[in-house]
This record gives structure tokens, sequence and C-alpha cells, in this order.
């Protein structure tokens, strides 16, 4: 790798960062909402929004756009900071999270907020509603790509697998899926809960181009979202191996942090350890 | 009825789906493996592309619509009610209604009408469903001519709707030129009358003009309304045939929870209107397999329970 593409890819992970502390004071402020599954969810979401996807803040209508759906929308927090971030609305609103006459409720909800493109929030629909966009782009012969990320634990429901099985069938090459693979749901590990594995071997008996990589590696995931749209004649997946809480030591792989927002201290300590990450990784640029 | 033109709804549709796909090129269809019960076929063979067969997978092929209509298109998705509905409600709560997203459910097989197949195909909830639901429009023709106006104007207006029709061929009610005004939200005054108001839709109104002729016959006068858009609701309407007619019974092939006759009540009541009211419709039980013409008289659902229940309902 050159040296510019490094402090590209550094650059990437500050705003990463600064992503991760705008979580922590939105869910410290409105006392409620998902930490874990946020932060596992950041990396992923700065690589699409701040390289990969062909988008404009400014027009978030626009028809040949690429398209984002979480499809686990607890992650809700991680999407609206990106989205204020990238410009689609003032970076003050965050600090309104799920508080009355907000336009940003506790999940996304397309009506309300520019750049969500699917109201989620009820587990299991934002891959199909993916394949309505991809199919609709296959008809008008548009150049976009649509992308959706799934929790690990959301596989579970069985709409995914209509879903999964449809995307095959009509050969959705425009459809890129991410699986966030941190392995804790809120009533424990994934595998205890309801086995997921091999998740790899399951999306290829679907019929999915399957790709697996560290998904807090922005490098390596900008590498396979380029693969994935390379790829013809079958949608692709993204296993994105990550760590629930990441960035936050003590929210990291503990499940007590799914859906129960940080007290004051642990706020405190949370941007402490994120302000440190920060100016690491400033020292490098 | 022997010497009545009986068409199927469902061959409406289909023709309907044919002419507005040459009108609208950003209109879809998709079915989940019953086009040829729903009628989509037709359009499936005219226009091949913008055909999706979804497969046995309605969940998927409902938030897909909306997806497919997040890009512009105008989805028509079609299975039979009880797939159109209960299945999927959960996606039509989130993904359609409030979303506000541009997506026809035109649902086949409504009612308990479907027949021999029981319970498990037969949908007597799906109004009530569909009608608890903001932003949801919902509508039932009662013949194939009011048919094929409805899927017109379904398309040609923008939001959420839903539509269902029976799987039997039903009698003509109304001629191609009759319906040049018809609105969705307003209900229809098929035959005046002013003993009594029967407000029904779909396949209870034709059922409603016989018991209008025997009542006639009697010295009794029943005003038949067609109450093809269940909501919004023609609340002035109700309200006309509250002040103008001694009675009123609804009549619909569904709950009598929840539907047509539920939506009346709820009007006549918050209006403190006093009127001899009573609801036809199934009586909050689940039905059972059977030739359609004896499930409605088991069930209450005909002419001749139509005219023994105005007359009960006069006489009180």
């Amino acid at each position: 790798m050159k040296v510019h593409d490094t402090k590209k890819i550094y650059k990437l992970d500050l705003i990463a960062v600064k992503i991760r502390k705008h979580i922590i004071e939105m869910l410290y402020k409105s006392k409620s909402g998902h930490p874990g599954g946020s932060l596992s969810a950041v990396d992923a979401l700065v690589a699409l929004y701040f390289v990969h996807m062909k988008h404009n803040p400014k027009k978030p209508c626009e028809p040949n756009r690429d398209r984002f759906i979480l499809s686990k929308g607890h992650a809700a927090p991680a999407l609206y900071a990106v989205l204020a971030e990238c410009g689609y609305f003032n970076v003050k609103e965050l600090t309104k999270l799920r508080t009355m006459n907000s336009m940003l409720q506790g999940h996304p909800v397309c009506t309300y907020v520019p750049g969500v493109e699917a109201s989620t929030g009820s587990l299991g629909h934002g891959l199909s509603f993916a394949n309505g966009v991809a199919i609709a782009g296959k008809l008008d012969n548009k150049e976009y790509n649509v992308y959706a990320m799934l929790g690990d634990g959301e596989t579970g429901e069985g709409q995914i697998w209509e879903a999964a099985a449809v995307a095959s069938h009509y050969k959705l090459d425009n459809l890129t899926a991410l699986i966030d693979r941190n392995f804790l749901q809120i009533d424990g590990n994934t595998e205890d809960v309801l086995r997921l594995e091999s998740v790899r071997d399951r999306w290829n008996a679907f019929g999915w181009n399957v790709i697996e990589i560290n998904g807090h590696d922005i490098k390596q995931i900008l590498d396979s979202l380029n693969k994935a749209n390379a790829h013809k004649r079958q949608p692709s997946i993204i296993i994105l191996n990550t760590t629930k809480g990441k960035g936050v030591s003590f929210m990291e792989n503990n499940v007590d942090f799914h859906g129960v927002p940080p007290n004051e201290m642990e706020r405190n300590l949370a941007i402490e350890e994120l302000n440190l990450a920060q100016k690491k990784l400033e020292a490098l640029l | 009825m022997s010497n009545k033109i009986m068409v199927n709804p469902r061959n409406a549709y289909g023709e309907a789906l044919i002419e507005l796909g040459k009108k609208y090129k950003n209109l879809v269809v998709l079915d989940a493996d019953l086009s040829k019960s729903t009628k989509t076929i037709m359009f499936a063979k005219k226009y091949p592309k913008r055909f999706l067969e979804m497969g046995i997978a309605e969940a998927n092929m409902i938030t897909a619509a909306a997806g497919l209509a997040s890009c512009g298109k105008i989805p028509f998705v079609s299975t039979f009610a009880v797939f159109a509905t209960g299945r999927v409600y959960d996606q039509i709560r989130m993904d359609i209604a409030y979303s506000k997203a541009n997506v026809k459910i035109f649902a086949t097989h409504g009612g308990i009408s479907v027949g021999k197949d029981g319970v498990s195909h037969q949908m007597i909830e799906d109004i009530a469903l569909m009608r608890v639901l903001p932003n949801m429009t919902v509508i039932a023709p009662s013949d194939a001519i009011q048919t094929g106006k409805i899927v017109h104007l379904m398309a040609e207006k923008n939001g959420p709707m839903y539509a269902r029709v029976g799987r039997a061929n039903a009698p003509l009610i109304y001629g191609k030129n009759d319906l040049n005004d018809i609105e969705l939200g307003k209900g229809m005054t098929v035959e005046t009358g002013s003993d009594i108001s029967i407000i029904a839709y779909g396949t209870m109104v034709e059922p409603a003009l016989e018991a209008r002729k025997i009542l006639s016959k009697e010295n009794i006068k029943a005003r038949v309304i067609d109450m093809h858009t269940i909501k919004p609701l023609d609340e002035k309407l109700v309200l006309k045939c509250a002040k103008e007619t001694n009675a009123i019974i609804t009549a619909e092939e569904h709950s009598v929870i929840g539907g047509l006759g539920a939506a009346v009540a709820e009007i006549l009541a918050e209006k403190n209107i006093s009127t001899k009211f009573l609801r036809m419709g199934i009586k909050d039980i689940f039905c059972e397999s059977g030739e359609p013409v004896d499930l409605l008289e088991k069930y209450e659902l005909n002419t001749k329970h139509m005219v023994k229940n105005a007359k009960k309902l006069l006489k009180n």
C-alpha cells in the first residue's frame, strides 16, 4: 500500500472515531438506544458514505444515486451521525435523537430524514427493500448499486431468506449485502440463541457471492466493496467480522450494551478513550 | 339470477392492468405464484419484463414492492387476500403504510365464498387489518365494471392502497357508462328508498339489490348503497342514510368486527345518532369448507337473510 493510501485510510479512521463519539453523545443525551450494534457498524458506513457510494447530500432523491438500506434499524445512531457528517442535515440535529418532534426517531424513517431510504427497525425487511430497488435499477438500465446492512442476529428472520432466494434468482449483481457479524444479540451469543454458522455456507447455498473480511479494516472494506461491484450475475454479501461495541473498551463484546445507553461515568470514559484514539490517528497524519 | 351477465372481477383486474401497462410505463406487477388465479398472468403475457414473479415468498414481495415504489415504479401486488394482509401485516405496516409507499395491493379470493378451500384460504379480517393502518385506502369493488374503473383510479392516485375482490364470477351491476363519476372515498347510491338503507360492498351489493326487489313487493322501500371505499369512509352518505331512512343494515363478506359495519357504527355513535342498526357479516367465528352458496346460507349472508333482517329490524 502506498503512503498516500495509508494516510487516506487514517483519515477515514479518524472520521469513524468522530462518528463513534457522536453515537456515545447521542445515546447519553437521549438516555436510550443501542450502542453495541451502532459502534460495530461504523467502519463499513464510513467506507460506504465517505468513499465508495455515489451520492449527493444536497440531492438525496437523485434517481441515479447509490442506495444504502440499514436493515438493522437499531443502528440508527450510526447512520444518523454519518448522514449528518456527510451534510444531509445539520449535525446539531443529532442531539435530538429519540426526543419529541425530532425527525431522528428511534429507528430510521424514510419520510422524515433526508438520506434514509427505508423505514426499518422491524428486523428482516431491509434486504427485501433492497431487492425492489435493485430490480428497479435493472428494469431502468440504471448504473446505481444498492447496499443493505444486516445484523447477524437479524438473519434469524425468515424474510431474509425469502429475499436471499429472490435476489439470487433475479441475479441482482447490483445488490451487495453487508452482514455485521459481531456474534452477539440481545439474549447472548448468536450461536447459543439461534445458530447461524456457517454463515458463509448458508449464503453460498442461496447462490450468493460471499466475501469475508475484517469489518473494522476500512481498507479491506473498500477493496471488498469493489470486488462485490465487479462480480456479475450474482448478488454479493460481505461478511464483516466485527466486534460489538467496537472502539469503547468496556462496551466491546459486552452484550449488556446491546440496548442500554451509557450513564455519565461511562460516557466520560468512552469519550476519553475515543479522544485518545483520535490523537493517535492525528499524530500519524 | 339466470338472466344476469356473470363476469369475473378478477378478469376485469387483469384487463385493467393491461390497459394501465400501456398508459404507465413505470407500472409493474408482482405476484406470488398465483398469477393464474389473480389474473395478473394477463399482464405477464403482455408485459413480461414488467411482471415480477416473486415466488411463494409474500413478505419479501410486499417489501420489495415498497423498494420498487421508492424508485418511482407503480407496483401492483397480488395474491389471495389472506396472504396479502394477515401474512404480511408487519411488512405492509412499516414499508407501505408508515412509509407512504405508492404500492397497490390488489387481493383476490376475499371473503368466505372462496368455498371449498376452507378457513386457510378464506379471508374475513382483511378489511379490519387494513382499515386500522394510517395512510391506507381500503377498497372492495362490487362487479367487474366497477373493478376495472377502480383499478384505474388506484393507479392514478398516489399512496398506499388495498383492494379486494372475491373469487367467484359476479353478476354485472353497472353498465359501461354508469361509473363515469366514480370517486374513491365516495359511496354510490345504486337504488333509492326511504324505509331502510342497506350499505354494502363487494359481493354483498348484488344480494342487497335482490333483497330490495323482494322487500318492495311488501311495500318496504330499501335504499342500496355501494360503499366501494371502506376507508376513507363516506361519512356524509352514512349520515344522510341515517337521516332519510328509518334503519341501516351494513352487509359485508367479512367479520362484523372491524369492517364496514364497525366503521358505520363508530360514526353513528360518535354523532349521537340513534337509529335502528344491524351489522351483517361473519359473526366472530371461523367458517368452513363448502359450496359458496351453502356457506353464504349457513353464515346468513345472502338475499334471504337480508330480507329477513330488514323486516325484523323495521318491526322492532
